[in-house]
């Protein structure tokens, strides 16, 4: 994904429009029970766990770990040039919120599970599609 | 055993079942052929196969029900081609993946809703596209085009189920140390198997150094490790066990069949990253037999992707959780005179992508002593098809269960 950025095909649901646009302040926003205090996702029209109605986006501090990574050789989508990275990443407040992405900032053969990545955004149109990079990357 | 149970005899309803005929297609890269001409011709040959005519049929049964290159051909398109009168019929996508046509038969039949019921899956992918945004999902369609569970994939370029498999293969790896030499096992064993057969795809020898040698598609996936997609139509005919005597050909008894879902509906947030919704499957077929995995004599464990089969392989209990890698590397523990023979027909990444009811048609081939590389005193056979959130099985024995 050099030459570039690749088309996102971002297609938002009522439930998920504010995953899209959270990146606009520079922040990661995880829908979140308002009453069981768990995080949800994919963002859904309930807590899933309590069924409480009282859901809604709340900020997180959008560091990770990788859970587990592919390293795409074939060009499935015209625009997305291989190789490219897209993994599983799971956020620090809970792991089980597990996001797919795509890991940049690094060297593809740098990628590894376990490898601790913080979120950045992609202005794509109308959206900020969150991505990934490793932490030491930044400091460096 | 758990589960529903006849009232009188204390069985599982599936036993009430059998399979009476069998059939394919032609089958190939590109037919060029439709949907329900290829479907039309397996079913007369399923019908044929099972001393039946098309009156006979009062009941018929797909997956997924609808057309184009994923759907193949309706189930009310087969209706009308052949002018059927039914009792039942029933279709959709929203089951225990591609066997669950197969599941909706035997409980029509087991609840006396239809007699002989035709159930076929036809595959028109080789003529049709292959995936891409605003087509056809990997393993159920609606996958780009929606708002759905998708589109958190989609826009990272992770558009066929090829990305997301290869992530729980590389988890798998990571945490159990599987390498791909034993991986490449599936394909080898896959492809000797398949030179026996008249209808698979690929025939020409391959060793586990063409395996290894060949290029990169989603790593740690290769392009032997993924189907080929193909066209096609498998048609069996599920009947009530008073007509095995009546069959011109060995009855194939349904002795259990799986069907749970227990974990999250998804490919990308199943809680666990070394297996699948088979593991569930798979564990809800074992608690309605007495029969174990040791009674097994020969396994067909779909291969969309090779590491669908580790997955299999473990969820079914062959092996240990885990230890699928070093159970089949070097192959000698799946070939055909191995302690379990797997994919005897060659399964998907060689006989080409019949989506589960190639392993099906083959089981059926064993049980009867008619495949073309039999096993030997061949009496119970294991079936598992699809990946994903979207997995079902059945425990077929050789005559009624
Ligand atoms: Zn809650």
């Amino acid at each position: 994904m050099s030459a570039g950025n690749p088309p996102r095909f971002v297609l938002a649901s009522p439930e998920s429009e504010f995953y899209w646009r959270s990146g606009a302040d520079g922040r990661l926003r995880i829908q979140r029970c308002g009453d069981c205090r768990r995080w949800i996702h994919p963002p859904g029209p309930a807590c899933p766990f309590c069924h409480s109605r009282r859901i809604g986006p709340e900020p997180v501090a959008g560091t990770g770990t990788v859970a587990t990574f592919t390293i795409n050789r074939k060009e499935w989508i015209p625009g997305f040039t291989p190789p490219y990275v897209f993994a599983f990443v799971e956020l620090d407040e809970d792991p089980t919120v597990r996001i797919g992405t795509n890991i940049v900032g690094c060297d593809i053969d740098e990628v590894e599970i376990g490898m601790r990545v913080e979120v950045l955004f992609e202005e794509s149109g109308e959206w900020h599609v969150p991505l990934f990079r490793p932490i030491a990357a930044e400091a460096a | 055993m758990a589960g529903e149970r006849d009232a009188l005899t204390g069985e599982p309803l599936e036993r009430r079942a059998i399979i009476s005929g069998a059939a394919q297609s032609d089958v190939g890269r590109r037919l060029y052929r439709t949907g329900i001409d290829l479907t039309v011709e397996a079913a007369l040959g399923a019908i044929e196969d099972a001393g039946l005519t098309a009156a006979d049929i009062d009941g018929v049964s797909t997956y997924p029900g609808f057309g184009g290159s994923f759907g193949g051909a309706m189930g009310a398109e087969l209706h009308e081609a052949l002018r059927l009168s039914l009792n039942w019929r029933s279709a959709g996508v929203e089951t225990a993946g591609p066997l669950g046509a197969v599941h909706n038969a035997i409980l029509a039949v087991a609840a006396g809703l239809a007699r002989h019921v035709l159930v076929f899956r036809t595959v028109f992918e080789g003529s049709g596209g292959p995936l891409r945004p605003g087509g056809r999902g990997g393993g159920g369609g609606g996958m780009a085009g929606s708002a759905g569970p998708f589109q958190f994939m989609i826009p990272y370029g992770a558009a066929s189920a090829a990305c997301w498999v290869a992530c729980y293969a590389r988890r798998h790896m990571h945490d159990y140390g599987t390498t791909r030499t034993q991986l490449g096992a599936i394909a080898v064993n896959g492809r000797a198997n398949a030179a026996a057969n008249p209808k698979a795809i690929y025939t020409e020898p391959m060793t586990i150094d063409d395996y290894l040698a060949v290029r990169m598609v989603s790593e740690p996936l290769c392009l032997y490790d993924c189907d080929v997609p193909c066209d096609g139509s498998t048609a069996v005919v599920v009947s009530h066990r008073d007509y095995a005597p009546d069959a011109p050909a060995a009855a194939v008894g349904i002795n259990a069949m799986g069907t749970a879902i227990r974990g999250r509906p998804s490919w990308d947030q199943f809680d666990d990253l070394t297996s699948m919704m088979m593991h569930h499957t798979a564990a809800s077929m074992w608690e309605r037999t007495e029969l174990t995995v040791a009674d097994v004599d020969a396994a067909q464990l779909y291969d969309g992707f090779s590491w669908l089969t580790l997955a299999w392989i473990e969820a079914m209990g062959f092996c240990g959780k885990g230890e699928s890698g070093p159970f089949i590397e070097g192959g000698a523990n799946i070939a055909p005179d191995g302690p379990v023979p797997l994919n005897t027909s060659g399964g998907q990444l060689s006989a080409g992508r019949l989506h589960g009811y190639g392993h099906l048609h083959e089981a059926v081939m064993q049980l009867r002593g008619t495949a073309n590389i039999g096993v030997p005193g061949c009496e119970v056979v294991a079936v598992g098809a699809g990946g994903g959130p979207e997995t079902g099985c059945l425990l077929l024995t050789k005559g009624p269960s």
